[in-house]
């Protein structure tokens, strides 16, 4: 290797310098209009914002229908907060522990959410089988898009393809775990029926 | 109303609710009539976001008209067209009175490390979203907008995010004159990022995905050079190659937590909900770039630890910046940018879907199917 062609990374200026101003707004609609950090809205970051539309120092107190779940890191429920879907049930207990018992910088708070969560799709989706829409994996996977949008074709040659196939697995996975314990439990619970 | 809600992971479902009720005098009821299916809300649909509980209505993308409006509402009436970007914020706090409405700290019971969002789990608040013929929209006097009458509505729905979070990402890379951009993910965020990035004064801008559709976009689009990792066997080795073996001086992550390259990673973070997603853009964005170097990270992690090599991070001596976009804050001159035909977000735009086919268009979305880039969900087409 010559001097000549030694990478910039190891000498002290870029060799190939970045295309003339004129040649980049000739070809770029726009190029550097916002060059100038002056011109960039969230410059400087910690900007006195002017009018935001705000007209009150502490906004008015929304009213607490229910004791609110809030994080331990927070001195009160904030003033204004979501009234979407209360906690309730198991999930909800669990749900309640998270927030009450740890902050969010600990991973127990997060990992009993998530199991919130688990048991909440659960219990739903066994409660919809008791009414007259029950949940429907076919419809509600969208999974019909696949033969109107180019399932086949659109997956031709992609890298991601490779984990599409564990989709399934995620979907369908604890249905078929729960149906072999429950078919297990029953089939054992019939042998000490019959036993007796 | 008619409603999208969530069921569970990968399935969700359009149901009969409650038109929402105004609930704080600054409160109002927006009649959607326009929503967006962001890639952000994929990460909710898979299950990947903690405190995400069944009968959740996403969409934090969305555009509308007023239909009620609290007690101490001053500056909509009902009958406006208006525009609502995802932060939910109060203008008044610490945060909010330094601009970073995205961090407001009066707005959400459930966590302090985030802001509130609509239609984003509980995790960021607990307000349902407008996936759905109404929405409730807190502080309607901070918020929302009115849409000028120049604009498109389509233009307007992006605005609510992707178009804000694209410019907001090239501004945190701190771009000067004639820099190599890398932009990681060719999604709207991605491709805004990249056409912003000339804007600031990129000297080149390469965008870094796999699917061969979105790099084509990222050429017309956004003038950008476009590398597929799927072609390489080692993308960072390939960035060096391209840069002289410096890396790029800026790097801008529109990936976030369901990132491909790395099976391991991204079963591991996006499949088994191990970490709170998969950094594999993250990490090539850290590796990628030379020392010094900034990276601005605009896509989405939950708040479970990720595997992220902070150790080179140190090493490089580079600078991590990263925030939700606070919307608003950018709005001003990228209506300008628009008006002036440097940018045009409606041009993402590749599908439509009535809202009582949700269900289709995010397995479109999710799955990648049909050149999907940006779908939008139209309430009241049934």
């Amino acid at each position: 290797m010559t001097s000549g062609d030694i990478p910039s990374a190891y000498i002290r200026e870029k060799r190939t310098p970045a295309p003339s101003r004129e040649e980049l707004r000739a070809r770029i609609p726009g190029w550097g209009v916002d060059l100038d950090p002056a011109d960039r809205p969230s410059n400087p970051k910690l900007l006195h914002a002017p009018d935001t539309g705000a007209h009150w120092d502490f906004p008015e107190r929304q009213p607490e229908k229910w004791p609110r779940e809030r994080s331990v890191e927070h001195a009160f429920v904030t003033p204004v907060f979501g009234t979407a879907q209360p906690p309730k049930g198991l999930s909800g207990a669990i749900r309640k522990l998270a927030y009450a018992r740890f902050s969010e910088g600990r991973l127990a708070h997060w990992m009993l959410l998530v199991v919130g969560d688990r048991v909440d799709a659960v219990a739903n989706h066994l409660a919809s089988l008791a009414t007259s829409r029950p949940d429907n994996p076919i419809t509600q996977t969208g999974v019909k898009a696949e033969f109107t949008h180019g399932g086949l074709r659109s997956r031709r040659g992609r890298v991601d393809a490779r984990h599409h196939v564990l989709d399934p697995l995620v979907v369908g996975g604890p249905w078929v775990v729960t149906a072999v314990v429950a078919v297990r439990a029953l089939a054992r619970a019939g042998a000490r029926v019959r036993r007796r | 109303m008619r409603a999208m809600v969530y069921r569970g992971p990968y399935k969700i479902r359009v149901e009969e609710k409650d038109v929402p009720a105004i609930e704080h005098p600054n409160d109002a009821i927006i009649r959607v009539t326009l929503a967006a299916i962001c890639g952000s809300d994929l990460h909710l649909y898979h299950g990947l976001m903690p405190d995400t509980r069944v009968g959740h209505t996403f969409g934090h993308e969305f555009i509308g008209i007023v239909h009620e409006v609290g007690s101490s509402v001053q500056n909509l009436k009902v009958g406006d067209r208006v525009m609502v970007p995802f932060n939910i914020y109060c203008g008044s706090c610490w945060y909010c009175s330094r601009g970073l409405y995205s961090n407001c700290h009066n707005v959400n019971a459930n966590a302090t490390a985030v802001g509130g969002i609509y239609g984003y789990s509980h995790t960021t608040g607990g307000y349902d979203g407008g996936q759905a013929e109404y929405v409730r929209v807190p502080f309607a006097d901070v918020g929302p907008a009115k849409i000028p009458d120049w604009m498109s509505d389509d233009d307007a729905v992006l605005l609510t995010d992707a178009t804000s979070t694209g410019y907001f990402g090239a501004q945190l890379g701190d771009i000067a004159e004639g820099d190599t951009v890398v932009v990681f993910g060719a999604g709207p965020v991605g491709l805004v990022a990249a056409q912003s990035s000339w804007l600031m004064g990129a000297g080149r801008v390469i965008v870094v995905d796999h699917l061969d559709y979105r790099l084509e976009k990222a050429r017309d689009f956004a003038h950008a050079e476009t590398l597929n990792f799927a072609e390489y066997d080692d993308v960072v080795v390939e960035l060096k190659k391209q840069t002289d073996y410096l890396g790029a001086d800026v790097a801008i992550e529109c990936v976030g937590a369901e990132a491909d390259g790395n099976l391991l990673q991204h079963v591991a973070g996006a499949k088994l909900k191990m970490q709170g997603g998969s950094p594999v853009a993250l990490n090539w964005a850290i590796d990628g770039v030379r020392k010094g170097a900034t990276i601005s990270v605009m896509g989405a992690y939950g708040p479970i630890p990720n595997a992220v090599k902070f150790g080179d991070a140190l090493n490089k001596g580079l600078t991590l910046r990263m925030n939700q976009a606070p919307v608003k804050r950018q709005w001003p001159r990228l209506f300008e940018h628009i008006r002036n035909g440097y940018l045009k977000p409606s041009d993402m735009v590749t599908h439509r879907f009535p809202l009582e086919e949700i269900s289709e268009a995010y397995h479109v979305f999710s799955a990648k199917l049909d050149g999907c880039i940006k779908p939008l969900i139209v309430p009241g087409t049934a």
